[in-house]
């Protein structure tokens, strides 16, 4: 199977492995993970090093009794089954977790998208929201093949991850697995492969800063 | 009390490790529920975990009460540490941060699941080069103690701020370009130490 060409890189996977990164941007880092073993070593290296600054941080003592009263905590936890419980058998779903989960109930029975809940966006092009909330929206997109998306540039950071299908622009092929980094500064024009494209597409939250910083920032701001 | 007969996974491990025995705490917690050994982890971690919680912006009362949701957690979750996979802190760590944003931000964290076979699988020749954990924690401690200042406070940075780099960059008035330049250099120093073998 291919593994994919276009990664986060360093610095978005420690956002990630650190904790920084919104919910929305989160599920497409980790979906690409997924698909991608490299990527999935260097967060388990990130966590390590998570573990390794805790470890290094100043201790500070708690309140007297802190202990004792989660200890007493513990006596009423029931004594912990021998082995983990069986998963209930998951829906059958064509995608990897996390994205399986944030899928539920809009799957048809071979596991696929169905056709129902999309709302059109321009011809050969709809969409289905998956998250929205103050940091902007994490959705899916669909694209029937050799669709172009007219010239555009970014509000925010933009991450897209193929899940079928692909797409290509100024910057390469980018196909299942493969996460596009797309920010203000960038004006690009994707079509689609043949086949169409099935995407999931999202914004990194937390950039939309206010004031005379925040505008400045938000015109400059590069990945 | 603590489990050291021969099903341990790690035996192969020499002491020589800076913290010797969370791992095996953790295991002991996790077999045989063994209360005292908790209070040991406790005495660890706890006190570290106010800190992380302090830096992220929770008062002293809601840290604790926080603190001690999380060690909750590694009491009830402690079964399914394996120590071949990640170190103690490794492990706290991971817990700590998915209840943090679970509990502060009120989101959920969106992470893989280890043993879904829809996972693209790594190449083979490279099935093996899993970090062993116990072994290189002591050695990336002691490679982030010298790193240079300049990486050491923005790798501090971004796992204790709850920003991603980017906002980093435009709150302390660090350019983008710098920002991501310190922080993959800090990740090649600590990948290197983390590779080293002996
Ligand atoms: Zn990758």
């Amino acid at each position: 199977m291919n593994r994919p060409s276009h990664h986060p890189g360093d610095t978005l996977l420690i956002d990630y492995a650190g904790g920084a990164l919104c919910e929305g941007a989160s599920l497409a880092v980790a979906t690409h993970m997924a698909f991608c073993p490299a990527c999935r070593h260097a967060v388990a290296e990130m966590e390590a090093i998570g573990g390794a600054l805790l470890d290094d941080l100043e201790p500070e003592p708690l309140s007297d009794g802190c202990l004792e009263a989660l200890m007493a905590r513990l006596d009423h936890e029931r004594p912990a089954p021998c082995r983990p419980a069986v998963k209930p058998s998951p829906e059958t779903s064509c995608y990897p977790e996390p994205l399986r989960s944030y899928l539920r109930g809009r799957l048809d029975r071979d596991g696929r998208i169905g056709e129902g809940g999309w709302r059109f966006l321009q011809p050969g092009m709809r969409c289905m929201d998956l998250l929205s909330g103050p940091n902007g929206t994490t959705r899916l997109i669909r694209m029937k093949g050799g669709v172009g998306v007219p010239q555009h540039t970014h509000g925010g950071i933009e991450l897209t991850v193929v899940l079928e299908g692909g797409f290509s622009d100024e910057f390469g092929a980018f196909l299942p697995g493969d996460l596009a980094i797309g920010d203000p500064s960038l004006v690009h024009r994707p079509v689609s492969d043949p086949e169409g494209c099935l995407c999931l597409a999202t914004t990194i939250g937390g950039l939309r800063l206010t004031g005379p910083l925040g505008r400045w920032f938000n015109r400059f701001v590069k990945f | 009390m603590f489990p050291l007969n021969g099903t341990m996974q790690d035996q192969h491990t020499p002491a020589a490790d800076t913290a010797p025995g969370l791992e095996a705490l953790l295991v002991a917690v996790g077999r045989e529920r063994d209360k005292q050994a908790f209070g040991v982890l406790f005495g660890h971690f706890a006190p570290r975990l106010k800190t992380y919680l302090r830096r992220l912006g929770c008062d002293s009362s809601a840290a604790e009460e926080l603190v001690q949701e999380v060690m909750l957690l590694v009491w009830r979750r402690a079964e399914t540490y394996d120590p071949r996979h990640a170190s103690a802190g490794t492990w706290v760590f991971t817990i700590a941060r998915n209840k943090r944003i679970d509990v502060l931000r009120r989101e959920q964290r969106p992470e893989i699941d280890p043993d879904d076979p829809a996972l693209v699988p790594e190449p083979e020749e490279s099935a093996d080069r899993r970090i062993e954990a116990k072994e290189s924690s002591g050695r990336l401690r002691a490679a982030l103690k010298d790193l240079p200042p300049e990486q050491a406070e923005l790798l501090r940075m971004a796992y204790f701020e709850d920003k991603p780099h980017s906002v980093i960059s435009a709150e302390h008035g660090i350019p983008l370009g710098t920002v991501k330049s310190r922080l993959r250099l800090a990740m090649e120093r600590l990948r290197r130490s983390l590779k080293d073998v002996g």
